[in-house]
């Protein structure tokens, strides 16, 4: 059966379903990390001492890793640009630009949270490993959720291009909000965690 | 193909059919994506949760009315571990009790009230013909389905299931036996099972609503589960990275919530301080408010449904009901620190949660007035879902009121965990939504079933567990205002100052074992009536709404060409009209 | 696909060269904020000073990703409705808990 609005576009919304419903899960995880922020405020106000996120973490190595993410937005962006050109070889370009960066971010946290560990420096350790490991840890398993639906589309779900093109295009860029999102993420965590 | 900006209109029935083969057993009948296969998963697992949530109470109750007495026969199915000579020991009776909570709340109410009726009923009042996304509507029950085994599973495993109550308070959960994580991971699948679920309501409702179904025109069952979907969706993923937090303090020795200083039975721990036992209760809070909006606003929505068809009149004040409900589901997210009262908040704080938690009163009690004057005038049809209906309405004003002294702080301090909030909460959730959802179960069985439910069991069903409840629940008031604390396994039995209140406890769970009994009537017509029920056609009830314009029960798809609507929602009793109802899908 | 598809997308193929010259712009717009906000850590404000400055950078690289790469900019009213009131209860949960047990933390006891 047909759904209405999947593809096509409510007049009085001026949207489709998928938009719509990406956006709703967006808002629940602003409230999950917003959850994550929260319980950090409130141990590191009420901590009798609270180390500078550089005395204990590595700032080139992440400063590297949000570099990397950052990349991996715009070649995000740029491979549903691509679809909205009807560039399909662009796109997997593109797309497949943003699954080898998002490669490269969970490479380094392996390597960064392996150092770390060497060092015995773990999650019960103290509140501030223990905030810094959680906190990443999530953006991390969102990091590659996002890998996965993007591995996804830029694999066997390519096929819908070229039976519904316009959907295959709008799915693409709901996944982009996602990753995005996962970039927006890590934009306020890397100061917090890394810089302050 | 539909044009990019017009309605698309659904295609015949018989065109599908010839398009893809007919679904096997199990694509039809278990993983199913049509809203209807799903909201009657959801429903039936609710009501067996139910079942098993109240069996579990009842066992309670046996010690709580006679402290330290071999319950015979069924006490010797427990083992010596925790119930030795048939007597229960504290630990059981806190297992029985964090999953009594548990199981009613999230495994019994919510997926009957929201899983069941909300996607059996929304998609059909709306003139849809499925949910936005019926996959994800699937995976939403199967997450549930998961949750449940998980919950079940952990009474299994050593040591029992969760023991820290329903609210899992640290530091005593991070400390608790193996049960708990269980019950955190069970947690995450439920709130999984949620989130998806009220991302797939909201969508639905506004992008699928038929043509000329304005948002003032919606019935207020679903402007009731639109607002709910939207609590489920902002207030749970705090609650999610909660229990994620705990799980590392249980499993990777973080100190999120452990603070300094703990000591356990007369041993200091070692490792464990610096965390924040308070910000537990902060998050957990922040869900478990709106949660319990998510309890009552679905129960709000049948009832008002059922009022207006049985009093063959439109609901008075339809407006205000409609302000009131989305200004509630606004405050509930700002009121949740008045569970808190006890924990050390200065005045200023306390004053804020005081008023805002006074403010949502307002419109809790504009819909109550609204559904009570809707009944002044009316042609009133005292059927059986009708008669849960009117119940519901003095049993949520009790629930309601007795709440007001429990939201004022000063108040709050000799009420706070003892029996007077057992009371006040069992009133709105069990004579008062359960009511509402049985009050749905007898009205919508027509529709999902294509029978009538009997009435004279209905009858017998609705007055003996309207008499019990009141029996169950009212003495509450009385012990707790005595001052007796909830989650005494004895109820107070070793207090002198509750010795005078003790018999209540005998005349509480004699109530409970005899609302049982008044459950079996309700059983046997369920299941009875789907063979043997009175035969329906589509309008059973003469009701207003457009899942009334579809068979019943409705095929895959719900309608024979889309549905419109041309009016509001509750145009009984037209003058000039020929008869006492025009529906809202008919042309006129 | 139909024509009105067609179409559509071709004329998003015109606005879509100007939305790619927007992506790029934000790009270095992002990479200078962030050796920014990095160089500035090195000068160990005091923590006040410090979280204002870095929370600031941080809003404006994430309303740049959110208005330009999600498109915020020019989103359907009913979007920016969700969102306000989702950032509206993400603010409550900010600061209520630690207004509330934060022993003298912007309220007085």
């Amino acid at each position: 059966m047909d759904i209405p609005y999947t593809v096509e576009l409510r007049r009085d919304t001026g949207l489709n379903n998928g938009k719509i419903g990406i956006w709703l899960f967006l808002a629940s995880e602003v409230m999950l990390f917003g959850a994550l922020f929260a319980s950090y405020i409130l141990i590191r106000v009420g901590a009798p001492s609270w180390p500078r996120g550089d005395t204990v973490l590595d700032v080139p190595l992440a400063t590297f890793n949000t570099i990397v993410l950052i990349s991996s937005s715009v070649t995000m962006v740029m491979a549903w640009a691509s679809l909205m050109r009807r560039r399909f070889e662009t796109f997997r370009m593109y797309m497949g630009g943003t699954i080898l960066l998002g490669l490269t971010f969970l490479v380094v946290k392996y390597f960064e949270y392996g150092h770390h560990l060497e060092l015995g420096e773990f999650p019960s350790t103290n509140n501030f490993l223990a905030v810094y490991y959680t906190l990443t840890g999530l953006h991390m398993l969102h990091v590659f959720g996002g890998m996965v639906v993007n591995a996804y589309f830029w694999g066997p779900g390519a096929k819908l291009w070229k039976t519904n093109p316009v959907w295959f295009t709008n799915r693409v860029e709901h996944s982009g909000l996602f990753w995005h999102f996962v970039d927006l993420v890590w934009i306020f965590l890397f100061p917090t965690l890394y810089l302050l | 193909m539909s044009s990019p900006t017009g309605v698309a209109p659904p295609k015949p029935h018989g065109a599908h059919e010839a398009h893809h083969e007919e679904l096997g057993f199990w694509r039809k009948y278990v993983f199913s994506t049509d809203h209807k296969v799903i909201g009657i998963q959801y429903a039936v697992t609710g009501l067996l949760f139910l079942l098993f949530g109240f069996s579990l109470m009842m066992l309670m109750r046996w010690n709580l009315a006679y402290p330290g007495a071999a319950l015979p026969i069924i006490g010797q199915l427990f083992g010596e571990a925790r119930m030795p000579g048939g007597t229960m020991l504290p630990e059981f009776y806190n297992e029985l009790g964090a999953m009594h909570g548990t199981i009613m709340v999230f495994l019994g109410v919510v997926p009957l009230a929201v899983g069941g009726f909300g996607n059996f009923v929304l998609p059909l009042q709306i003139g849809a013909p499925d949910m936005a996304f019926p996959k994800i509507n699937m995976v939403s029950y199967w997450c549930l389905f998961l949750g449940g085994i998980t919950m079940l599973g952990s009474f299994l495993v050593p040591g029992g299931a969760a023991q820290s109550g329903w609210t899992s308070y640290t530091p005593l959960s991070v400390i608790a036996g193996s049960g708990q994580t269980w019950w955190l991971i069970g947690m995450i699948f439920l709130i999984t099972s949620s989130l998806l679920g009220a991302l797939n309501f909201i969508t639905t409702t506004i992008q699928l609503r038929a043509k000329g179904l304005t948002f003032m025109r919606f019935p207020f069952f679903v402007w009731a589960q639109f607002v709910t979907a939207f609590l489920l969706l902002l207030a749970f993923p705090p609650l999610e990275a909660a229990g994620v937090m705990q799980l590392m303090d249980r499993v990777a020795g973080t100190n999120f919530f452990m603070p300094s200083g703990l000591v356990v039975s007369g041993q200091a721990l070692t490792n464990v301080g610096g965390g924040n036992t308070l910000l537990w209760q902060h998050l957990f809070w922040f869900l478990a408010h709106p949660e319990v909006y998510v309890l009552i606003l679905p129960g709000m929505g049948i009832v008002a449904e059922i009022i207006a068809n049985n009093t063959r009149k439109p609901l008075w004040g339809y407006r205000s009901m409609v302000y009131s409900i989305i200004f509630l589901g606004f405050m509930s997210f700002i009121v949740w620190a008045h569970h808190m009262f006890m924990t050390g908040m200065g005045t200023a704080m306390a004053a804020f949660f005081q008023t805002t938690t006074m403010i949502i009163s307002i419109p809790s009690v504009v819909i109550l007035t609204a559904l009570v004057i809707s009944l002044w005038g009316g042609s009133i049809r005292f059927n059986t879902p009708m008669l849960f209906a009117l119940a519901f309405l003095p049993m949520f004003g009790i629930g309601g009121l007795t709440g007001l002294p429990l939201g004022l702080n000063i108040s709050d301090i000799p009420l706070h965990d003892t029996y007077y909030v057992i009371a006040h909460f069992h009133y709105v959730v069990a004579p008062g939504t359960i009511f509402a959802l049985m009050a749905g179960i007898y009205y919508w069985f027509p529709k999902a079933t294509g029978r009538r439910m009997n009435e004279t069991l209905g009858k017998v069903h609705f007055w003996g567990s309207l008499v019990c409840m009141n029996v169950v629940f009212m003495p509450m008031f009385i012990t707790g205002l005595a001052g007796v604390s909830r989650r005494l396994f004895d109820a107070g039995s070793a207090y002198d100052f509750a010795q005078p209140t003790m018999h209540w406890n005998v005349v509480s769970s004699w109530g409970a074992w005899l609302l049982a009994v008044f459950q079996l009537p309700f059983i046997f017509n369920f299941f009875s009536s789907i063979r043997n029920g009175e035969k329906v056609g589509e309008n059973p009830w003469q009701a207003t709404t457009i899942e009334w314009s579809a068979p019943s029960p409705p095929p895959h798809g719900n309608f024979v060409g889309a549905p419109q609507a041309y009016r509001g929602p509750y145009e009984y009793s037209v003058p000039g009209a020929g008869k006492d109802f025009v529906p809202q899908y008919e042309a006129s | 696909m139909t024509s009105d598809h067609a179409a559509e997308m071709s004329d998003h193929a015109v606005d879509i060269d100007k939305h790619v010259r927007v992506y790029i712009t934000v790009f270095v717009a992002l990479m200078v904020l962030t050796v920014i906000t990095v160089a500035i850590s090195y000068l160990h404000l005091s923590v006040p000073l410090a979280v204002t400055v870095a929370l600031l950078i941080a809003i404006v690289k994430g309303s740049l990703v959110a208005g330009y790469f999600m498109h915020l900019v020019s989103e359907k009213k009913l979007i920016y409705a969700v969102l306000v009131l989702t950032v509206a209860f993400f603010v409550a949960l900010l600061a209520l808990p630690v207004f509330t047990h934060s022993n003298g933390f912007w309220i007085p006891e």
